[in-house]
């Protein structure tokens, strides 16, 4: 029918036009500064000298100095051990805390998918952490992390776990234990909201039958549970990854200045904005992506994630 | 196991999961209402109620000044990325085009992106539209985050209603301007304060870029204000303010959350779980 194709070419018009501002402006706050963020990595740029900009091709990266004799040593970011350091400790912050807030998340889940009463008050407890702003997280800890007067050091010597207060936040050995803490602390209601949703889908009918076949509620978890809810859980993670790998406000504030904890993001955004040199930022803030996206691309290939929902 | 240990472990888990998910707050609170030396003594009940924290933060400095700049930023960026996004989310619903699903992929990988990729591209543009240091750098940098989630959900939700409600518009020659303003805005009500919701609280909480696209204080919205509270020098931090700070910034937002509660929760997991 020719007046239906019309009808379709005319909508299908219309959403390009109703697409258009969106894209426009996703354009230019996404794409447009990524490619200019990759293109300052291969120059000279400064903070107040972007326009004047030279090509150096990798030297941000990789260069090698000969000294005249024979001698000679590496520069750029790849051969830079504090970068690389805080590439190890963005995967070591973000495979712990994921870790333990997919379990800390799967048991609170579970909890409140039980129908008790105050169920209501409870989820609303467990919602406050998640609304709390980062920053403001950040502060309550340091100041319940404090060495001389924090409540936790308090809590620790009454129960007779520490002999003496810990400086958690000051102590390189402890500072990533203390930004863990606030972090899984922080972000473990999205991981059993998410879980919660996945569980709700399981339909009771199969507790009911492994109920009367007197399965041990354990092996019921096991067995029955977590195949369920296994979708639900790995795309809660990737998403908890994703934001753990770009982790950078609870650590900047939490424990500045400590290179036990300093992530890539931290890293880039110091070497862009207070360091003064752009450019090494930029090349940190290119290598960061690219990093972040093959960890992505290898998790969705690994666990088979597909996010194609044509209906 | 009997059934009374039961109960009892179960509750006992439950109280554990309460504790510990108010106390932080609870503490910040009790520290707020401490002033002077009753900062340095460690109170598990409320024993002071001085309001000297709440007089400092509200007289002194401007943190007035960033509370409103605050409200402004996320109330701006909340409307203007509902406005593009409800539009966007009809086209990526209601009407199938080729490329459809890969522009879906796309809008979803932006916003999973690590915001410091770009922020040496953003300094450059913002510096060049002269909006360095206002708001609008802040309004518009925002779009990177809460644009493909909102885009993400409308759709979400425009697709889970049903098709004969548009066809009927469609046989009345109605323009699809009209059908998405006369016909599914008034559904979308509930979806739309969900969405909202969920960006503005993004907005409000947002630090890297707010940290980086500000240079002065009364420009500043308070996650800032609040990391940059400091005292005359390292060991004289104004814990009793910060606390202050803190609680002010976030009641709100915990009153927001109770009231909307299952709305959120329904957001939050139609973003990822339908995904």
């Amino acid at each position: 029918m020719p007046s239906q194709s019309r009808l379709s070419n005319q909508r299908t018009r219309s959403a390009w036009l109703f697409l258009t501002p969106m894209l426009l402006i996703l354009a230019a706050v996404a794409a447009w500064p990524l490619f200019r963020t990759i293109y300052f990595s291969f120059t000279d740029a400064r903070l107040d000298g972007m326009d004047e900009a030279q090509w150096v091709g990798i030297l941000n990266y990789l260069e090698y100095v000969d000294y005249g004799d024979g001698d000679g040593e590496y520069f750029g970011l790849l051969a830079d051990e504090q970068w690389w350091m805080s590439v190890w400790n963005t995967l070591k912050f973000s495979f712990v805390s994921v870790f333990f807030e997919t379990i800390f998340g799967v048991i609170v889940a579970l909890v409140l998918n039980v129908n008790f009463k105050g169920r209501g008050l409870v989820r609303a407890a467990v919602l406050i952490p998640w609304a709390i702003p980062t920053i403001v997280s950040a502060k309550m800890w340091a100041w319940m992390l404090h060495d001389q007067f924090g409540i936790l050091n308090d809590i620790l010597l009454n129960l007779h776990l520490i002999a003496e207060p810990v400086a958690w936040t000051a102590t390189p050995d402890t500072a990533m234990v203390a930004v863990l803490i606030v972090d899984i602390w922080k972000t473990t209601p999205f991981m059993a909201l998410l879980i919660l949703a996945g569980l709700q889908m399981v339909p009771d009918d199969v507790y009911e039958a492994a109920r009367i076949d007197g399965v041990h509620p354990v092996k019921v978890f096991f067995k029955v549970t977590l195949p369920l809810i296994k979708p639900a859980v790995l795309v809660a993670v990737i998403f908890r990854a994703l934001d753990a790998l770009r982790v950078f406000d609870l650590i900047y504030v939490l424990t500045p200045n400590s290179e036990k904890t300093r992530t890539m993001s931290v890293f880039a955004q110091e070497n862009l904005f207070q360091f003064d040199k752009f450019a090494y930022g930029s090349a940190a803030s290119t290598l960061l992506f690219l990093i972040i996206a093959i960890i992505t691309i290898a998790y969705m290939k690994i666990v088979g994630l597909n996010f194609d929902e044509e209906r | 196991m009997p059934k009374l240990v039961r109960e009892v472990s179960f509750y006992a888990l439950v109280t554990i999961i309460v504790v510990i998910s108010i106390f932080p707050f609870y503490y910040a609170i009790l520290t707020s209402f401490k002033s002077g030396t009753a900062l340095f003594t460690i109170d598990y009940f409320p024993k002071d109620f001085s309001l000297q924290n709440y007089a400092h933060v509200l007289t002194e400095g401007s943190f007035v000044r960033n509370i409103l700049n605050s409200v402004f930023v996320a109330t701006s960026v909340v409307v203007l990325s509902l406005l593009l996004a409800l539009t966007a989310a009809y086209a990526l619903a209601r009407i199938r085009f080729k490329g459809r699903t890969l522009l879906l992929l796309t809008i979803l990988s932006v916003s999973m992106f690590p915001q410091i990729a770009v922020l040496a591209g953003l300094f450059e543009i913002i510096r060049w539209m002269g909006i360095y240091n206002t708001p609008w750098a802040l309004i518009f940098s925002y779009m990177i985050f809460t644009l493909p989630f909102t885009v993400w959900l409308l759709t979400t939700f425009m697709r889970a209603l049903p098709l004969e409600i548009e066809e009927a518009a469609i046989v009345d020659g109605a323009t699809p301007l009209d059908i998405i303003f006369k016909v599914f805005l008034p559904l979308m009500w509930p979806a739309m304060v969900t969405t909202g919701l969920l960006a503005f609280i993004a907005a409000w909480n947002e630090f890297l870029l707010a940290l980086t696209f500000i240079s002065n204080d009364s420009q500043r919205t308070v996650p800032v204000a609040i990391a940059l509270i400091s005292g005359a020098s390292e060991f004289e931090v104004p814990w009793g303010s910060i606390m202050a700070a803190s609680v002010i910034v976030t009641v709100p937002l915990i009153i927001l959350v109770l009231i909307f509660q299952r709305k959120i929760v329904s957001g939050l997991t139609a973003g990822a779980v339908k995904g």
